[in-house]
């Protein structure tokens, strides 16, 4: 049976602050709430609109550059995306191709993006970053056991 | 052969560095070089993301290496997986057994089908499909999805279907460990293997559809296509010791730009007495030529699909060998020749990974036990494959306390530094008017860079980051004009 919420982080382990998704996705795993399910990838591929399928709520979760410190949370509607070139794509374009393959609007969908400084190949999770994840953690927890409730 | 450096006098062209911060960022920047009549001289591509990746291997030990260098690149990691393992097979002193090399070439067909399946129906597509100069805004995923949904969702399901492959094979969806040294530490499971099987007829049907799509496109658009972004190259890419297309192992064929045959069957522990990496001061990337052609400016090829699907004497798998002798033929020759013939290959090589997959599942083996070897411990270790985008080689010396001390990666996207210059270069002649960069400019020389299914997303990819950004260079050195496309579409001048 698919668990009603969908934690969903991305990011490269191994690119410092890019971190932040996994890592994050790996702790709210190990506190094993009932009905979420956790995933984590590199990127958000277009494959990932079949993830979002039949759940009540998804938590997308990635590293940011430019949002607050130490995190912003934000609902999501759907929408374009135009990066170039890239393989990746926004969790708005997601939903969008979501709608366009179900002709039906994808579940209610919320970002968490965690402010991140460095992201250098073979650096670890900056001192930074790394409060910023434990608050994130913080509000996510709340913010998910209130969503079971 | 090439004339991608033409001007009388070069030292007149200012050679560019690239700034620290283009470096982290992960986007693409184009710097189109002028001479005295303001003319495209030069095109150079800049990625920079590929930096580091010795490094971040060198001091590891070597059974670390095959799952840990999957993140160099969240675009191909089994590609890096399976040519990290084949160079370990050689420092264990291992031959696969059976099984083993049928489970890897399982996860790689695998590979070669979500990525070609992702890269022609999201990324190259909305090029196609809606024409090259379409609003960004429409031109993409999203916008092809909401006005042909049944080919999104087609494309959807391949690279679901390749995915699952991998999953099934590689232990996970990420990061997997299914390749190690001397072989695999799991085969394919009995319901695993049903579960593919049954869909693996659908898999083969869109294949052949998706040919029929970028066929379609070259029959209604012969000298669009046949010119767009035009260059010649010698090229580059294995071949099975019968000639065959082989993406994960074979000797390696070389092809001068005039179509002889430069070596053949070269033999890949020895790639660098067949291939030189050259560097230049404004560049990151390593320019790679054939060592026979002596440098890097007459020396350089072109790898990835259509090299391969033109090289090979054959390809072992009926539908896809009927097809690529109709892409032989098509207009004499045509789509051999051009740069958008890279999505004609890469869709039969879809359909070849699709039919080698439906063999392999119905091939015993593939369930079997047998499936670690071991021999005498070597020092070195190479080990190449044809990854989706091209030729991928990875080199390793390790120590008697089992680290590596040295670590040599060539990847795809640096085989093909210097074609995709060639192919910005040849858009930027015709499009560019002498003056300003236009967003016609823009959207074709994105065009170009995509027939090559770059990397750049090896790079960090956080939110709200990347842009194209293309400079105008005069031959006084001066920057004469800039534009760039953000992550919102918005085509700005500056």
């Amino acid at each position: 049976m698919t668990a009603p919420i969908l934690v969903f982080g991305w990011g490269n382990p191994s690119r410092g602050d890019d971190a932040l998704g996994p890592l994050f996705v790996e702790r709210i795993a190990a506190m094993h709430i009932p009905g979420v399910e956790c995933l984590t990838d590199f990127q958000l591929q277009v494959e990932h609109a079949l993830d979002l399928t039949d759940r009540q709520l998804i938590l997308f979760v990635d590293a940011s550059l430019d949002c607050e410190v130490p995190y912003r949370h934000s609902r999501l509607s759907p929408g374009h995306d135009h990066n170039f070139s890239t393989h990746a794509m926004t969790p708005e374009a997601l939903m969008q191709v979501y709608f366009d393959l179900h002709d039906d609007d994808p579940p209610p969908c919320e970002l968490l993006a965690i402010r991140g400084e460095s992201f250098e190949l073979g650096k670890p999770l900056s001192p930074s970053a790394a409060m910023h994840l434990d608050r994130a953690i913080d509000w996510a927890s709340k913010r998910l056991a209130a969503q079971r409730t | 052969m090439t004339d991608l450096e033409t001007a009388s006098h070069p030292e007149n062209l200012r050679r560019v560095a690239i700034e620290p911060l283009s470096r982290v960022e992960g986007h693409g920047k184009v710097t189109l070089l002028l001479d005295a009549d303001n003319r495209v001289r030069q095109a150079r591509l800049h990625i920079v993301e590929f930096r580091g990746f010795e490094k971040f291997i060198e001091g590891r030990p070597y059974w670390e290496v095959p799952v840990m260098v999957q993140r160099l690149c969240g675009i191909c990691p089994v590609s890096h997986h399976l040519a990290a393992s084949k160079a370990m097979d050689q420092i264990v002193g291992a031959t696969l057994t059976p099984t083993a090399e049928k489970i890897r070439r399982l996860m790689h067909y695998g590979q070669i089908l979500q990525s070609h399946a992702l890269h022609f129906f999201h990324l190259a597509s909305p090029d196609l499909l809606f024409g090259f100069a379409a609003d960004a805004a429409q031109r993409n995923i999203v916008g092809l999805a909401a006005r042909d949904p049944a080919i999104v969702k087609k494309g959807v399901l391949l690279r679901k279907y390749g995915q699952e492959i991998i999953r099934m094979t590689a232990g996970k969806r990420v990061h997997g460990t299914g390749s190690i040294p001397g072989g695999v530490n799991k085969s394919l499971a009995p319901e695993d293997r049903a579960a593919l099987l049954k869909d693996i007829y659908a898999i083969i049907g869109w294949s052949r559809e998706a040919i029929g799509i970028i066929k379609s496109l070259f029959e209604r658009h012969l000298a669009q296509y046949r010119d767009f972004a035009h260059f010649d190259a010698h090229s580059l890419c294995l071949v099975r010791a019968d000639g065959a297309l082989d993406f994960y192992d074979g000797g390696l064929r070389a092809r001068r730009i005039d179509g002889p045959t430069l070596f053949d069957h070269f033999d890949t522990d020895r790639y660098w007495d067949a291939i030189v990496e050259d560097v230049k001061p404004w560049s990151y990337m390593k320019f790679p030529f054939l060592r026979q052609l002596g440098d890097a400016d007459s020396g350089w090829y072109r790898v990835g699909p259509l090299t391969r699907v033109t090289q090979c004497d054959f390809i072992p798998t009926p539908l896809a060998e009927r097809e690529r002798q109709e892409f032989l033929a098509f207009a004499d020759g045509a789509a051999t020749r051009a740069t958008l013939g890279f999505h004609w290959a890469r869709m039969i090589e879809m359909l070849h990974a699709a039919e080698a997959i439906k063999e392999l599942l119905h091939d015993d083996a593939i369930v079997g036990h047998d499936l670690v070897a071991s021999g005498q411990r070597q020092e070195r270790g190479v080990g190449v494959i044809e990854a989706p985008r091209g030729t991928l080689i990875h080199h390793y010396r390790v120590d008697e306390n089992d680290q590596v001390i040295r670590a040599n990666l060539i990847v795809s996207t640096t085989h093909n530094n210097q074609a995709m210059n060639a192919a910005i270069r040849s858009v930027a002649r015709q499009f560019f008017d002498g003056r300003e960069i236009t967003e016609g400019l823009l959207n074709h020389i994105e065009v170009a860079i995509r027939c090559f299914d770059p990397c750049l997303s090896c790079a960090t990819h956080a939110l709200g980051r990347m842009p194209l950004e293309i400079e105008i260079v005069g031959a006084g050195g001066t920057v004469l004009d800039r534009a760039t496309r953000d992550s919102s579409g918005r085509f700005a001048r500056s």
